[in-house]
């Protein structure tokens, strides 16, 4: 058998196996809406911590981390320094945001703008914020997949077909599984993960130097401005560091799939305990970057730094232990858009279509069309994916930009008052408008701030200033509690006039 | 809702004042610890610290909630 077969082989099998377990959770369980979107909200410290550290072992931290390392050295630091952070953040946030959940049954970040602010035109914005932000974050779990069938073929297979078929498989697993599902294949491609990163993270620089310092001193040597900011970059110093991790562990929560990802939990103690804990979690991230700056000095002429990883281990091991390491990439790479899929299309049907289109759909028609939503985003991913060329680190940021401006209305509504629906608006409008006007000149970094950070500033003071300026009047959920007309029920949040 | 107290605040600033302002003390190739460059030596730190911040915050909010309920207030 040649190399590329049995590196094939294997990465089918263990995308067989993942997407198996996924689909045997289902079994004793009802597949109504809510068991589908959030698992029933039953699920204790090991369910939640498994659908939470999504971000830790993910296609981006895998193939982008190392990828960054690659190519433009010491920035990608940053990664590194918000990942602690996150969850520092979801500490103080995500316990009310469950409270909330809990109370009025929300299923989708949308429906939480629509009980706190109590406009269902607000929820629809925020709804189609949350799913355009998706797509460049579902697009990198595309373009990982591509690229991990281009290197375990041996470039034979191109990556566009690789990445159509990779991502009908994730429609399916999607439509049969739901969040019980993922979270139980999770815990196949974390198990597998872990041990690719902690392996290939010691191995590759004792074969190719002898071990982790002597790799180090030999690229000092020979580039020494790769490992401190602004590395091989000429923009990305301190101040973009700054901006950065804190865009990024603000925005964190914001992703929606991750605030849905809450309401799944038991209690909000259980998110509590998480917080502390999920940042050791995070304790083999730094075997990506120790991986990506082998590779400067191993391959240095490669096309695309996010190829670093793969080409290394393809060039250092034998082929069944690429189709390993390529295995629990790709199932790591379902199991994310997974998620994003099942978040993105809910917040669709729910909060965009049926207000809007349909107010007097059932919640059966609402999941039925949310599972046509799953096949259209997905392909809406792929379409981007195929005809563009980012890096997997910058898709991410484009994203993080969008969503984190979601963070006052957020933050601001959980713990003020005075904060009003006008004010939340304006905000987001503002926040938006200016990250998008940044991107899109490419003014990002604006200054050596990353863009988001700035729009994120502006909202902030929009949000204020507009809340200020504007007369509180339905003064959120524990007046709603109260007043029959704008209390969605237990079991839904129906849209009010 | 009710806001966290100041104190659990106070201790989630921790890692934010060492894993991200205090960026241009860390970020240095020399000392390398363990060989590693200090930066990633000391961002690879906070990975352990944070938790034991938060730790730290994490007692704080129970022992409040709980004088709470005895005090028969708002169980949150």
């Amino acid at each position: 058998m040649s190399p590329s077969t049995v590196a094939l082989a294997l990465i089918s099998a263990i995308v067989a196996t993942g997407s198996i377990v996924g689909f045997f959770a289902r079994f004793h369980h009802k597949m109504d809406l809510e068991q589908w979107t959030v698992g029933g909200r039953g699920f204790g410290l090991a369910l939640v911590w498994l659908l939470m550290a999504g971000e830790v072992y993910t296609t981006f931290t895998f193939l982008g981390a190392s990828g960054w390392a690659y190519s433009r050295g010491g920035p990608a630091l940053y990664i590194l320094g918000y990942l602690p952070l996150m969850y520092v953040v979801s500490f103080y946030i995500l316990p009310p945001i469950w409270e909330v959940g809990r109370k009025y049954g929300l299923q989708t970040q949308a429906d939480f703008f629509q009980v706190r602010y109590c406009s269902s035109f607000l929820a629809a914005c925020v709804a189609i914020v949350g799913v355009l932000c998706l797509i460049p974050y579902l697009q990198i779990q595309i373009t990982g997949l591509g690229l991990i069938v281009e290197v375990a073929s041996y470039g034979t297979i191109h990556r566009t077909p690789a990445m159509i078929a990779g991502f009908a498989l994730v429609g399916a697993f999607v439509l049969v599984s739901g969040v019980r599902g993922v979270a139980w294949a999770s815990i196949v491609k974390d198990v597998l993960l872990l041990f690719a990163a902690v392996f290939v993270g010691f191995a590759v620089p004792r074969i190719y130097f002898g071990g982790i310092g002597p790799m180090f001193a030999a690229l000092e040597h020979a580039k020494p401005a790769q490992l401190v900011m602004p590395g091989a970059t000429k923009d990305l110093g301190h101040q973009w560091y700054i901006t950065s991790v804190l865009l990024s562990s603000l925005g964190f929560y914001m992703w929606p799939h991750f605030f849905a990802a809450s309401f799944t939990a038991r209690s909000g103690r259980t998110l509590r305990r998480n917080a502390v804990l999920m940042p050791l979690y995070g304790i083999t991230m730094p075997l990506m970057f120790i991986v990506g700056f082998c590779a400067v000095l191993v391959l240095p002429h490669l096309s695309n730094g996010d190829l670093s990883l793969l080409t290394i281990v393809r060039n250092s091991f034998p082929a069944w232990f690429l189709g390993l390491v390529g295995g629990a990439g790709a199932l790591t790479a379902m199991v994310t858009a997974a998620i994003q899929l099942l978040a993105g299309a809910t917040l669709y049907a729910k909060n965009l279509w049926r207000p809007i289109v349909a107010p007097r759909m059932t919640d059966q028609q609402v999941a039925t069309l949310a599972k046509i939503m799953v096949l259209i985003l997905a392909s809406g991913a792929l379409f981007f994916s195929i005809y563009s060329s980012m890096s997997l680190v910058s898709l991410l940021l484009v994203g993080y930009a969008g969503v984190a401006q979601f963070f006052p209305g957020v933050v601001l509504g959980l713990f003020s008052r005075r904060v009003t629906t006008a004010g939340v608006f304006a905000g987001l409008v503002t926040g938006l408008s200016i990250a998008l006007f940044l991107m899109l000149t490419g003014q990002d970094p604006y200054k050596g701030l990353n863009a988001g950070f700035i729009a994120l500033c502006f909202n902030f003071a929009t949000t204020g200033l507009v809340s200020f300026l504007t007369p509180v009047r339905a003064a959120g959920f524990e007046e709603a509690l109260h007043s029959t007309a704008a209390v969605p029920s237990r079991k839904d949040v129906s849209p009010t006039a | 809702m009710k806001r966290p107290s100041l104190g659990s605040i106070l201790l989630g600033l921790i890692p934010f004042a060492g894993a991200c302002f205090s960026v241009t003390l860390w970020d240095r190739v020399y000392p390398m610890v363990f060989g590693l460059p200090f930066n990633l030596f000391w961002l690879i730190g906070w990975l352990p610290l944070t938790p034991l911040c938060m730790w730290a915050a994490y007692r704080l909010e129970v022992r409040r909630e709980s004088n709470d309920i005895r005090a028969g207030g708002d169980a949150r």
